[in-house]
């Protein structure tokens, strides 16, 4: 079965980010940039899939400016056969516009499975893969820690408030993965050098009939409050006087 | 205004986490209606029905909604929303799972994890793993949004008295089934509601000393106990108790971090907590550029210590 895996170029995961001056958004001039660690996850789970033989083809699809090739091609380097990459600017498309391109996409692709990141770690905003499952009609396998495919199913193990609970899919679903599902591999010199070679389609919004333009308009964007210098105790004593007499909080 | 509130629950009793919700949605103002989907759910509805504020309860009783299956819930809420201006639910897995997909039902775009309510259309929500925050305003027909419990303080879980009134199933969609479910029992306070949380980090070596040393503390404060990333990913705990962006975030009175050196992961779910406090050896562990009180030492003696002299 063909699979679709959907990846996000995002600020790198480790950058302490700066509010811009002009409270416009965050300042990514000159940050580093990766592909979104859920995301990498999910690319991970595909490979392994096709590893086992369950999977035939890893299409990897990415909205974004140019420079989302990278992340395509550093999917294509841990083992994805072919990538889409439809040029967007980011900052008009919301989850909605993500979702409805990617319909478009998998309408195009029809592939059985899709995988994305559970979040990106830039907006936080967790929708994706729950609106495309909308989109779609298909079954929604969210915050996956194990996936097993099983003729014409998939059952999900999810990560819930209390604790794991397993559901089963039918075919084409949609998975969105947690950290726990896999550890993504590096990818080795050798596969970065092949995966230049492999195939990488250029798409535009309106080739899926989609305008990209949310309805959810950023006013401003603001550091957090600080919190105010704390202090350093030296004793255990120190630290219970400071929380029963200073902060009261014992 | 009317808003929809999806109420949180396991069939038998109403979630907490609903109650701030409600909370949310009176800063909005107009009425508030809540939405019970569920099976077997007559006692839940009965509860919504007292929760201070709440003017209608709606009672979707069917066995497709027994497990909170998104496709089914989604569904529901996209055939009943379309009247209301609001649709909110609790920032949850259950939440989070079920509202986005809904939605996309309606074809409106959504804002996740609300923190503060700025206008009937206006709302800020953190962006960046809390790094920032972002203030937006909604231009859709019908603002549908998840609240970030802890931002919001919860209305009275008594002293309404709203109507309860049955609604048809939407149905069955038929694409999904609940195999299994595997709950952490547990008879400490649950963390997202604990006026105190004590969290083991890498730091304490093991799932054996996490229990060794965490638990006494936790006992002796009746704290809920929490872990970062790193201490669920080494096995020390189940991943229920995850802190942090991507895992459950908490603001209880105080937070105790002992071996949790404090990624921006980390942070983001408990830096808004009133006070912090953090045990660790490394004198340059970023946990400390957040906590009110640190205390450099070796947790094995000094949580020990902190324990029999609180």
């Amino acid at each position: 079965m063909k699979a679709l895996v959907a990846v996000k170029r995002v600020v790198d995961a480790n950058v302490k980010v700066r509010v811009k001056p002009d409270n416009s958004g965050v300042d990514l001039t000159n940050v580093k940039m990766s592909i979104n660690p859920f995301c990498e996850i999910a690319v991970e789970e595909a490979v392994r899939l096709k590893e086992k033989g369950t999977v035939s083809e890893i299409v990897v699809v990415s909205i974004g400016p140019k420079e989302a090739q990278e992340q395509i091609r550093s999917s294509m380097a841990l083992g994805a056969d072919r990538g889409i990459l439809v040029e967007a600017d980011d900052s008009q498309l919301g989850a909605l516009e993500v979702a409805k391109i990617l319909k478009g996409v998998v309408d195009a692709e029809q592939p059985q499975l899709i995988l994305l990141g559970k979040q990106a770690i830039d907006d936080d905003s967790n929708q994706v893969g729950q609106m495309l499952g909308a989109l779609l009609g298909a079954g929604q396998g969210t915050f996956a820690s194990e996936v097993k495919v099983e003729g014409d199913k998939v059952q999900v193990t999810r990560e819930i408030d209390g604790g794991l609970q397993t559901v089963e899919l039918v075919l084409p679903a949609i998975i969105t993965t947690d950290l726990r599902l896999n550890e993504p591999r590096y990818a080795a010199l050798p596969n970065i050098m092949k995966a230049r070679k492999k195939p990488l389609d250029t798409k535009s919004p309106a080739d899926y009939g989609v305008s990209p333009a949310t309805k959810l308009k950023t006013v401003k964007v603001e550091a957090p409050a600080e919190r105010k210098a704390g202090v350093q105790v030296k004793s255990v004593d120190e630290l219970v006087d400071k929380l029963k007499n200073e902060a009261k909080v014992i | 205004m009317s808003i929809l509130v999806i109420a949180e629950h396991d069939n038998k009793a109403l979630n907490g986490a609903t109650l701030n919700v409600v909370a949310a949605a009176q800063k909005i103002g107009g009425d508030i209606t809540v939405l019970v989907a569920g099976s077997g759910a007559q006692a839940v509805a009965d509860q919504a029905a007292k929760v201070a504020g709440v003017s209608k309860v709606l009672l979707a009783d069917d066995a497709a909604y027994a497990n909170q299956l998104a496709e089914n819930v989604a569904k529901l809420v996209a055939s009943i929303g379309a009247g209301y201006t609001h649709i909110l639910a609790a920032s949850t897995t259950t939440g989070k799972n079920v509202l986005p997909r809904a939605a996309a039902l309606l074809d409106v775009s959504m804002i996740t994890d609300i923190i503060a309510v700025e206008g009937p259309k206006t709302f800020k929500r953190p962006i960046y793993a809390g790094n920032a925050i972002a203030t937006v305003e909604s231009g859709e027909s019908v603002v549908v949004a998840t609240v970030r419990g802890t931002a919001f303080d919860a209305v009275a879980s008594e002293g309404g008295s709203a109507a309860v009134e049955a609604v048809a199933s939407t149905g069955d969609a038929g694409i999904s089934k609940f195999v299994s479910e595997e709950i952490v029992k547990s008879e400490r306070p649950e963390l997202t509601a604990a006026r105190i949380v004590v969290s083991g980090g890498r730091g304490v070596g093991s799932g054996e000393n996490y229990h060794t040393v965490l638990d006494p503390l936790a006992d002796k404060l009746g704290a809920a106990q929490g872990a970062s990333r790193a201490a669920v990913d080494a096995g020390f705990v189940p991943n229920d108790m995850q802190v942090g962006q991507t895992g459950k975030i908490v603001a209880p009175d105080l937070y105790i971090a002992v071996g949790i050196s404090g990624a921006i992961q980390h942070l983001a779910g408990m830096k808004e907590s009133k006070v912090i406090v953090a045990i660790n050896k490394d004198e340059e562990a970023p946990i400390n550029t957040v906590a009110d009180y640190w205390l450099v030492g070796d947790l094995n003696t000094v949580v020990p210590e902190l324990v029999s002299k609180i």
